[in-house]
């Protein structure tokens, strides 16, 4: 079948028909991941809102499961493999590299999405999205997560096959563009992770059907972090892809410098995953020298990294919001952005949360001493729903505003919603993230069913503000769902009952891309104070932050 | 147009280069992390 192309005529982009197709199936199965994942969200806050407290134990653990496997594993990689494609293909003007074995990735990956689900609900597999051992699921909800990494693999490859495509047909010359770069670092980092991933749940596999006769336990975590830890360094860097893209479609923005930032993605692909030892930090049986090097000498040149990426970014907004003459004052350019365009609030929100609640409380959670103040304890969630769901569901909702009537030719239904939902997902998400690193620093547990510790003879009194924030987090986090739950509503509206758009030119042949030249090729110098004021506030909070943990280390166990 | 004759920069064909970009990315933490990590637990006498 000869490969046809479609030039949309909304975005000017260019579309490989089979990607194209692959593109909508993969970010439709990743909805319908979100939505499952967000309706155990709601069992899950119910409980730990210790006023509701509303399933049984092991109803909890059914739901605790199937909301960490759908939201972090199923909803965030399937979004990541349309992604790529859109990266690869669209952004090189190129033919997808071999669209059949990329359809039977997509199929190994909904196959073990749904047997891993299925395992799930017929109970017997509550092991949680670690399912450390010596816990044991049943077999098919350890295959259906090894078909679904294959899937993911091969999605990968697809990837990198479509790089070399567009490189022998010469549709791009010089280096490839930045946000395609991004993905190719989420790529790479996917590779590792896919393979650590085979490497511990294929025998974990066999272990379930009796073929080996134990797994290691301290073995499993640390091999089971690498793939733990490195599949979320995949979403930092495909949202911060999408945070580059987002300032071109919506400012025109181009990065203040390609090779500052190419150098960012760089230290990710050395460093980022390194840092899967900051779950092992509390354990033993690895050493210091082993923790240190990982998290600490390495790992602080992956946070360099984004760092350089959350100030380039709002540093190349300024510069193109300037440059249109929004030049009064330190800040003017960033009060007449567009606030109301969901593709604009929701990668800003995305950006300054994932930096000031997920970037600092990680670097405090990656010191080995400070660690052991909240191991464990519920401030471990309050943080990665501040990088995963505040950093990349968030930037991938507003992503997908653009991609409605781009990919999915609709208009997209009740706009009046659309400028709210994120401020209503994301800011009630700010809230959530805070108030359950709030509760984990009074040390209140993670993954634990009753925090009362009702009829148990050693109950422990809790302050009562343990209480009031897990109550916060119940009521806040059912405002987050709330806008979660208005999102894939009006994604699926859109998507069926939406005006359809017309479907511009198809045609036979790519039309090449033109990338402007490399030299000079990036925005004027112009200067950016604004940018350095927020990034000097970042320093300061990070810096109190840190130093008040330590002062809270050093009183922990009072000797009075 | 690019001169055809111009020297590439070095940190420039390194970025350039896809498949070496995955070697550093998998070696990397493959030796530092997984390896240097195994190794450790491995190392833990089994307690009789
Ligand atoms: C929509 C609103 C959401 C709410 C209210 C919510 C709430 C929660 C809460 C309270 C926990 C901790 C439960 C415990 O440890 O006892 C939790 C765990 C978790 N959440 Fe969410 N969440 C939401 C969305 C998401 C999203 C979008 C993702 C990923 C993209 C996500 C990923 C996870 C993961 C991986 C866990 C850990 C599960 C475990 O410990 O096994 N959540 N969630
Ligand atoms: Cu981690």
């Amino acid at each position: 079948m000869a490969t046809t192309y479609r030039i949309c005529p909304r975005s000017g982009l260019q579309f490989d028909t089979d990607a194209e197709k692959l593109m909508r199936w993969n970010a439709v199965a990743g909805v319908l991941a979100l939505l499952l994942g967000g309706i155990m969200a709601l069992g899950v806050i119910l409980t730990r809102w210790p006023a509701v407290h509303l399933l049984p134990a092991d109803q909890f653990y059914l739901a605790l499961t199937s909301h960490g496997i759908n939201m972090l594993l199923f909803w965030i990689i399937f979004f990541e493999m349309a992604v790529l494609y859109f990266a690869s293909s669209t952004l090189l003007h190129c033919r997808l590299a071999t669209p059949k074995i990329a359809w039977a990735g997509f199929w190994l990956m909904a196959i073990g999405a749904i047997m891993t689900n299925v395992a799930i609900f017929q109970g017997e597999s509550s092991v949680m999205f670690t399912s450390y051992v010596p816990m044991q699921a049943k077999p098919h909800f350890y295959l259906g997560l090894i078909l679904f990494a294959v899937g993911a693999l091969i999605g990968c490859f697809v990837f990198l096959g479509t790089l070399v495509v567009a490189k022998a047909e010469k549709t791009y010359e010089g280096s490839i563009p930045l946000v395609t770069f991004g993905a190719l670092t989420a790529a790479i980092i996917a590779i590792f992770t896919i393979a650590s991933g085979a490497v511990i749940l294929i025998p974990t596999f066999l272990w379930s059907l009796g073929y080996i006769r134990e797994i290691d336990t301290i073995m499993y975590r640390v091999v089971w972090w690498a793939m733990g830890h490195s599949s979320q360094q995949i979403n930092v860097s495909a949202h911060v892809a999408i945070w580059y893209a987002g300032a071109a479609i919506v400012f025109g923005a181009k990065p203040m410098s390609e090779k500052v930032s190419r150098s960012a993605f760089l230290l990710y692909i050395l460093f980022l995953q390194l840092a899967s030892a900051h779950h092992l930090l509390s354990d033993p049986g690895v050493g210091s020298e082993w923790k240190v090097v990982n998290t600490s000498y390495f790992m602080y040149f992956a946070v360099l990294a984004s760092m350089i990426h959350g100030m380039t970014i709002p540093g190349a907004i300024e510069q193109a919001q300037r440059a249109k003459g929004y030049n009064k004052g330190l800040f003017e350019w960033l009060r007449k952005a567009p606030w109301g365009n969901p593709a604009f609030s929701a990668v800003f929100l995305s950006l300054v949360g994932f930096g000031f609640l997920g970037g600092i409380s990680g670097v405090m959670m990656g010191t080995e001493q400070l660690n052991l103040l909240i191991h464990n304890t519920i401030y471990v969630p309050g943080h990665f729903h501040a990088t995963v769901v505040i950093g990349t569901t968030l930037a991938f909702m507003g992503l997908t505003y653009f991609l409605v009537p781009v990919l999915f030719k609709r208009e997209v239904l009740f706009p009046g919603f659309a400028k709210l939902q994120p401020y209503l997902f994301g800011l009630s998400m700010y809230v959530v993230a805070l108030v359950m690193m709030g509760a984990g620093t009074l040390g209140v547990s993670r993954r634990h069913w009753d925090m009362a510790f009702a009829g148990s003879g050693m109950a422990y009194e809790w302050p009562g503000a343990a209480y009031l924030m897990m109550g916060l987090t119940g009521i806040f986090g059912v405002i987050a769902i709330i806008g979660g739950a208005g999102w894939i509503l009006q994604v699926v509206l859109s998507l069926l009952f939406g005006k359809k758009l017309d479907d511009g030119e198809t045609r036979s042949t790519p039309i090449p891309l033109t990338l402007p030249p490399q030299t000079g090729g990036h925005a004027a110098h112009v200067a950016t104070p604004g940018t350095m004021v927020l990034a000097l506030v970042f320093l300061v909070s990070f810096i109190l932050y840190y130093f008040v943990n330590w002062k809270y280390l050093s009183s922990l166990w009072g000797m009075a | 147009m690019a001169d055809q004759e111009e020297r590439v920069p070095v940190m420039q064909q390194v970025l350039d280069n896809p498949f070496l970009l995955l070697f550093l990315g998998i070696t990397v933490p493959t030796v530092l992390y997984i390896v240097w990590g195994v190794m450790e637990v491995a190392n833990i006498a089994v307690a009789r």
